[in-house]
């Protein structure tokens, strides 16, 4: 197959496939994204002066958005925006795969679960990174995706459940243990801190800041990547699909320069309000 | 004039002192008849000094009536010149009339040294002690026993207009207190010098000083109150009603109630027992700047007072969400060390009385978390996630988080430097290759 594909990815670079651009999420994924990061980047300003609410620029903060009942009201209006995103992807995944009986969803390369070829790929890229071995060549979604998406995944169903067990303790008491109640606030606090450090420092570097995708990806923001992109940094997908001759399927149209532009926008404000959140978080950790 | 001014030596009095004019009358003959009027007035005192003096060696026998002293200290701009400046001599007899001593005492009486005239230039300290031998006695022993500094007049003002204390313009009346000895507990530089905080504006901004200076009650608690009067000790003397363990009693006279709570409390026992190291009254709601417990500012300074004997429980009490709300303001209504354990009447949890008893717990946690059950309470707010043996859950819980949070961080911080590196080092080599910028 890499033979047949070969040609005609010359013959591309000059002709047809000159500029073509792919899918690579739905705007329902895209969406859904944003309201991840943006509710995320509240809960995570909001829930740091809490766990740091010794530190000085907690306090600074607190008293600047009117004190702790404002950041309160804040976290749990941003935590209702996250249930509700969270929700919203669980009926979906429900919808396409009970409903539209939709293939690849819990098994196969196009699914989140993790396979074989996986712990292939990590043990793979990792060789490579020593200088001991070929790139793996990565299906739709490589190994460190998947992780993302299941530390995100049970991140929000622990910091969640955690969460409205402290907002409704009273309710939750009546089947949780007491020390449960004790328990909650170690359990939030430290995944809160575990999603933080994780999301602003390894998701932000393997997805958008490493020199592959620098200075970011903009796929999941326009939900198109160039055919170039997608060779590369997703050659075992490009191939089975050209292979399977639906690459043509998958073809979308160049983003609007608006939509690049904004989503930059978007993006880098993200990004930044991340970092000055990590620089906070570890110098209220070590310090 | 003060007996302060009295004591003070009387220096040279200049040719033109009115004073001076009238005892000597004849040698300044010429300066006075610079002015008419002034000499009106001399003349009519020169004939009544002739006339007194016609009869000197009778009257030297008998104590000089308050009229005689009256016939120059009655003059409005009677003055002497003290150190260059002009200190009035004149007595108010309107103001006298109406003083504590009016009626009773004539002027030789406190200015025994007065036995004639002319009477010295530089007049004895007048003796209060002589009649108030109690307050003197009271003052030998007490802070203020330097009589030079603290002259009686100093607190009870003007010696010729000295009013009942229960009279309004007394300045030892209750209302006026405060600002009598603000005179000098209010003056920064008296503070310093004597090392004594500047009490004055923490008592005038606390709720005595506000229900003295804005309601006007008389029973609010002035400066006398608690420290006394005359017999004024140091806190650190074990006589003094400020001392330590003579708090609970000082305020407890007014605050009567409390008194009995405290005293039945473990802060009181331990108090009655001789630890001085237990919290008095004062060192929860300080002595001068007293703020309502309700205040957002009060709820905010507590804790760590506690907390300063109770470095455990404050410490685990810390990681609890009750402290980390309150810790960032606006948000005072969590849960402060007596809001459960009580303020006064301060119990162990071994005691069936005690908020925090285990009976007792549902009430106690009902009081903010409305539904609060016998499930609920067992959420321990002082649990310590490092001590296995007494929260085992929590140990774990905890080690287990950590230990995920490590492992996973450990991991991909490795794999993403390795990734960053091998990534820019095949960039930089393949950078002109197929595949552009992703290498």
């Amino acid at each position: 197959m890499p033979e047949a594909l070969e040609p005609r990815g010359l013959v591309s670079e000059k002709g047809e496939t000159e500029g073509r651009y792919f899918m690579r999420f739905t705007r329902a994924q895209r969406y859904l994204h944003v309201a991840l990061f943006t509710s995320f980047l509240g809960l995570a300003g909001t829930g740091l002066p809490l766990r740091f609410s010794e530190s000085i620029w907690a306090r600074h903060f607190a008293s600047a958005v009117g004190g702790f009942g404002a950041i309160l009201f804040f976290h749990k209006f941003c935590a209702l925006v996250l249930t509700f995103a969270f929700l919203t992807h669980v009926k979906d995944l429900v919808t396409r795969a009970f409903f539209h009986h939709e293939k690849g969803i819990f098994w196969g390369s196009t699914s989140m679960v993790a396979n074989w070829k996986d712990v292939k790929d990590l043990f793979g890229h990792m060789r490579w990174f020593l200088g001991l071995g070929a790139k793996p060549k990565f299906g739709r979604y490589a190994y460190w995706e998947k992780f993302d998406y299941w530390a995100v995944f049970w991140g929000m169903i622990v910091i969640g459940f955690s969460g409205y067990a402290m907002w409704f303790a009273p309710f939750f008491a009546r089947f949780l243990p007491g020390w449960a109640l004790n328990a909650v606030l170690v359990v939030h606090s430290e995944e809160g801190l575990l999603a933080i450090l994780f999301i602003f420092s390894i998701h932000f570097v393997n997805t958008h800041l490493r020199p592959d995708s620098f200075p970011m990806d903009m796929v999941i923001f326009t939900g198109v990547e160039s055919e170039e992109e997608f060779k590369t940094k997703r050659a075992d997908e490009y191939k089975s699909l050209a292979a399977q001759g639906k690459l043509e399927a998958r073809l979308g149209e160049a983003p609007a320069t608006w939509l690049v532009n904004f989503s930059k926008g978007v993006g880098f404000t993200a990004i930044l309000i991340g970092l000055v959140l990590l620089v906070l978080t570890l110098t209220a950790y070590f310090g | 004039m003060t007996a302060n001014t009295l004591n003070t030596r009387v220096r040279v009095f200049p040719a033109r002192s009115t004073r001076d004019t009238c005892h000597s009358f004849v040698a300044q003959q010429s300066t006075i008849l610079e002015g008419v009027n002034t000499a009106a007035r001399i003349i009519h005192r020169a004939i009544l000094i002739a006339l007194l003096s016609g009869s000197c060696s009778a009257y030297a026998l008998q104590k000089p009536a308050d009229s005689d002293c009256l016939a120059c200290h009655s003059d409005s701009t009677l003055t002497k010149d003290e150190n260059g400046k002009q200190v009035s001599l004149f007595i108010d007899q309107d103001k006298f009339r109406h003083s504590v001593h009016a009626g009773a005492l004539n002027c030789v009486d406190c200015h025994a040294d007065f036995k004639g005239y002319p009477h010295p230039d530089h007049p004895a300290r007048v003796q209060c002690e002589t009649c108030h031998t109690e307050q003197a006695a009271g003052l030998k022993g007490s802070v203020h026993a330097d009589g030079a500094e603290h002259p009686c007049t100093s607190c009870h003002g003007d010696a010729h207009s000295i009013f009942p204390k229960a009279d309004a313009r007394s300045q030892v009346y209750p209302l006026n207190i405060p600002r009598t000895c603000g005179t000098c507990h209010g003056n920064d530089a008296m503070a310093k010098k004597h090392g004594l905080p500047n009490v004055y504006p923490a008592y005038m901004d606390s709720i005595h000083g506000f229900a003295l200076s804005k309601e006007g009650l008389l029973v609010a608690a002035n400066c006398m109150s608690c420290h006394g009067s005359h017999h004024i000790l140091s806190h650190k003397d074990p006589q003094s009603p400020t001392y330590k363990s003579n708090i609970p009693k000082t305020c407890g006279s007014c605050h009567a109630q409390i008194d009995v709570d405290y005293m039945a409390g473990v802060h009181g026992k331990a108090i009655a027992a001789g630890n001085l190291k237990a919290p008095v009254c004062t060192d929860c709601h300080t002595a001068h700047a007293i703020l309502q417990p309700t205040e957002a500012a009060f709820r905010m300074q507590s804790t760590p007072i506690c907390g300063s004997c109770h470095k455990e429980q404050l410490s685990t009490y810390r990681d609890t969400f009750h402290s980390q709300l309150g810790a960032l303001g606006g948000y005072v209504q969590t849960a402060r060390c007596w809001d459960c354990h009580g303020a006064h009447e301060v119990l162990p949890a071994s005691d069936p009385r005690s908020p925090v008893a285990q009976g007792n717990l549902v009430k106690t946690c009902g009081a903010c978390h409305a539904g609060a059950n016998l499930s609920f309470v067992q959420y321990q707010p002082h649990a310590n996630a490092h001590n296995r043996k007494l929260n085992p859950a929590l140990y774990f819980v905890r080690m287990f988080m950590n230990l995920l949070l490590a492992s996973v961080l450990t991991f991909f911080v490795i794999h993403t430097i390795l990734w960053l590196i091998r990534s820019r080092y095949d960039q930089i080599k393949r950078r002109a290759a197929n595949g552009g910028t992703h290498a």
